[in-house]
């Protein structure tokens, strides 16, 4: 074990898996000569070369347009957006092939490929550095999706996605990037995708959620010690999601209240929701309530707080939720 | 050669006119190569004409035609080495034929049957692309990723006049020429992107000026002289193969047939233009330019249009031939790890369906 900040996991699990696998290939704006505006790949082109680690043109839609074409030529490419925000010019190539080409191949051609970036407010920027993006690719047929909350998994789902025969987005929590360092297990460290975590057990409401809302949910539990038994469960992985796991927990405490940082409607606690609806109503004991971002662009960055999902408003839906 | 210039002005030509303007020839050519050239027009011509055919007697659903553009392709195909890959786009859905893609599967494609939907490995020819001109970043990215793996192996990608207007197109080319991938860009500029004429399409005098902006040479050729497109393609592919990067190849011509069998061009194309074009289609052109050579006799030309028709009959009945497909294709090969919902989803199809 090594005691590694969010974004020091990452990098690790780059260097574990480019020295595993010699076809991965790390491309992306800045990741080569500056390492990555977040550093999240310092070091890498030093280590590997210039060919396996390549500063591109500033173009997502060409990073991830050429990552195509490099999986048809045998490389695994993990992509870095720069940001969140700038990932959606890149959303063409995911939907109309990322997602589609195996399909379209009928199997017999595997697009590995690993999309990675920065995600999530809470950090100060400037416009469009602050999104969370996570429903246009759970949206997106023939792409996973995982969001990682703490250093450990960051290393094993990034190492996970990398060695996934599918495309698989990972959306990193830049909040939490360097807030605080835990202890991640050395040299290969891979947590299966589809598989929740449980933070912490409780019996009388269980907060779903993923990212950054990990935290956010473990304060409000904390808040409601002594108050009301609250579980909180890490999905980890939104595509696929472990269902099993969700329904584990609801049926030890009968309630749910859902968070996400993204806008409510279609976001990603919608379909928990609809999922615990559909599966599970007979051990709920009220309706599920979820805690979101509002139906607004992502707000000027000096009343961001009022956005983002709180402490307060996660306690304020336990406590609705536990009422009804 | 490795000079970045604006486009050369005039298109480059091969073929005469059997009059004022005199037959050229292209260096390294023989006769075997003149007729198989020959041969691999005649079959995407046939191709071409019969699937319209198919199309009216419904036999094969909404079909892209490319009458007029075999020039372009064959001539081009003929210049790439086996190992080299095709990411052709709709208009170029044939092209796999002269790599060897049975015409049935290629017809089953336009039926929307999955036999249609082949390994693109089997025969380097991928998948056909139909958002347009996102392809380019493909074979960019394969072509760049060959060469980092140390094969000789380039790539060309093929597309319209309206692609170059697209986003993909531009950072295609841009990265091809950062990367100095071993690329060919064939942009078959037919002059209409459905009902926009290409003056609406862009402001630059020619699209392969656009090359220098990429640091890649542009070349224009005429789009109906297979040997010129030959020529044109082979100095590219020479290019890539040399390590010198990518090239932007501009063929032009007229789109003289609807741009698919849903479109009705009465409404907006220039038809005197169009009766013009169809009287200097490609196919002939080097028909004439053969016997004028004497390298093809008439009855020659006649076998191999039976022979191409031949292929055709045989491939529309292999495909009509298919067995309907299982709906559980519906989702295989969506992921090569499914999400645990997709075992459910069919099993519960299947019993709606009642297939047990």
């Amino acid at each position: 074990m090594a005691e590694r900040f969010l974004v020091e996991a990452v990098n690790d699990a780059l260097h574990v898996e480019m020295e595993r696998d010699p076809s991965v290939l790390v491309m992306g704006e800045d990741v080569g000569r500056l390492g990555g505006v977040f550093r999240a790949t310092v070091g890498l082109q030093e280590r590997f070369g210039a060919d396996r680690c390549v500063d591109t043109p500033l173009a997502e839609a060409g990073i991830l347009g050429t990552a195509v074409g490099l999986c048809m030529a045998g490389w695994r490419p993990v992509c870095e957006m720069q940001y969140d925000a700038f990932s959606y010019p890149a959303l063409d190539q995911l939907i109309n092939h990322v997602g589609r080409y195996r399909w379209r191949t009928r199997g017999t051609m595997s697009f590995p490929l690993t999309i990675r970036m920065p995600y999530g407010g809470g950090v100060r920027a400037p416009e469009l550095h602050d999104d969370s993006p996570e429903t246009y690719y759970v949206h997106t047929p023939g792409v996973k999706v995982a969001i990682p909350s703490t250093p450990a998994d960051a290393k094993g789902l990034l190492a996970a996605a990398i060695r996934d025969l599918d495309p698989v987005v990972v959306l990193e929590p830049k909040l939490h990037y360097r807030t605080t360092k835990e202890d991640v297990p050395e040299g290969e460290h891979v947590v299966p995708l589809g598989e929740a975590r449980v933070v912490r057990e409780g019996s009388e409401l269980t907060i779903v959620a993923y990212g950054a809302m990990v935290h956010v949910a473990e304060h409000a539990a904390d808040a409601l010690d002594g108050e009301a038994s609250c579980e909180v469960l890490d999905l980890r992985s939104l595509k696929p999601l472990d269902e099993d796991a969700l329904f584990a927990s609801v049926a030890r405490t009968g309630r749910a209240v859902v968070v996400q940082e993204a806008p409510r409607v279609c976001g990603f606690a919608a379909e928990v929701a609809a999922v615990l609806a559909e599966k599970a109503i007979f051990d709920l004991r009220g309706p599920v309530v979820r805690v979101t971002g509002y139906d607004v662009p992502y707000p000027y960055w000096q009343i961001e707080d009022a956005y983002m999902p709180s402490v307060e408003r996660v306690v304020d839906a336990a406590r609705r939720a536990l009422a009804a | 050669m490795s000079r970045v210039l604006p486009a050369e002005g005039g298109l480059r030509r091969v073929i005469g006119d059997g009059e004022a303007i005199p037959d050229g020839e292209v260096a390294g050519l023989g006769q075997d190569d003149l007729l198989q050239l020959y041969r691999n027009l005649v079959l995407l011509r046939t191709y071409d004409e019969r699937s319209v055919i198919y199309h009216r007697q419904g036999r094969i659903g909404t079909y892209a035609i490319f009458w007029n553009h075999e020039a372009m392709q064959a001539g081009s195909a003929f210049a790439l080495e086996d190992r080299d890959w095709i990411f052709p786009s709709y208009r170029e859905s044939a092209i796999g034929l002269l790599r060897g893609i049975p015409a049935s599967t290629i017809l089953s494609w336009w039926r929307g049957h999955p036999s249609g939907w082949w390994s693109p490995a089997e025969h380097n020819v991928a998948s056909i692309c139909v958002p347009i001109g996102t392809h380019v970043p493909h074979a960019v990215g394969f072509a760049w990723g060959s060469r980092l793996k140390g094969e000789d192996r380039v790539a060309i990608a093929y597309f319209g006049d309206g692609a170059t207007s697209e986003g993909a197109v531009h950072e295609g080319a841009t990265f091809a020429g950062v990367t100095k991938a071993p690329v060919v860009l064939f942009c078959n500029n037919n002059q209409w992107a459905i009902s926009t004429p290409l003056s609406e399409q862009t402001a630059a005098p020619t699209l392969a000026d656009k090359a220098i902006g990429y640091g890649m040479p542009g070349v224009r050729v005429d789009g109906g002289d297979v040997l010129a497109v030959f020529e044109a393609t082979r100095d590219a592919v020479l290019r890539a193969r040399a390590g010198d990067g990518p090239t932007f190849i501009e063929a032009v011509t007229y789109r003289a047939a609807p741009h698919a069998t849903a479109d009705d061009p009465s409404i907006y194309i220039d038809r005197e233009r169009v009766e013009e074009e169809r009287e200097n289609e490609c196919v002939g052109r080097y028909e004439r330019y053969l016997v004028r050579l004497g390298v093809l006799t008439d009855s020659q030309a006649e076998e191999t249009k039976q022979e191409a028709l031949a292929v055709m009959r045989a491939g529309i009945a292999e495909a009509e031939a298919e067995r309907s497909a299982d709906v559980g294709l519906v989702f295989e090969h969506a992921y090569a790890d499914p999400p645990p919902s997709q075992a459910h989803d069919l099993a519960e199809l299947r019993r709606i369906l009642g297939h047990g």
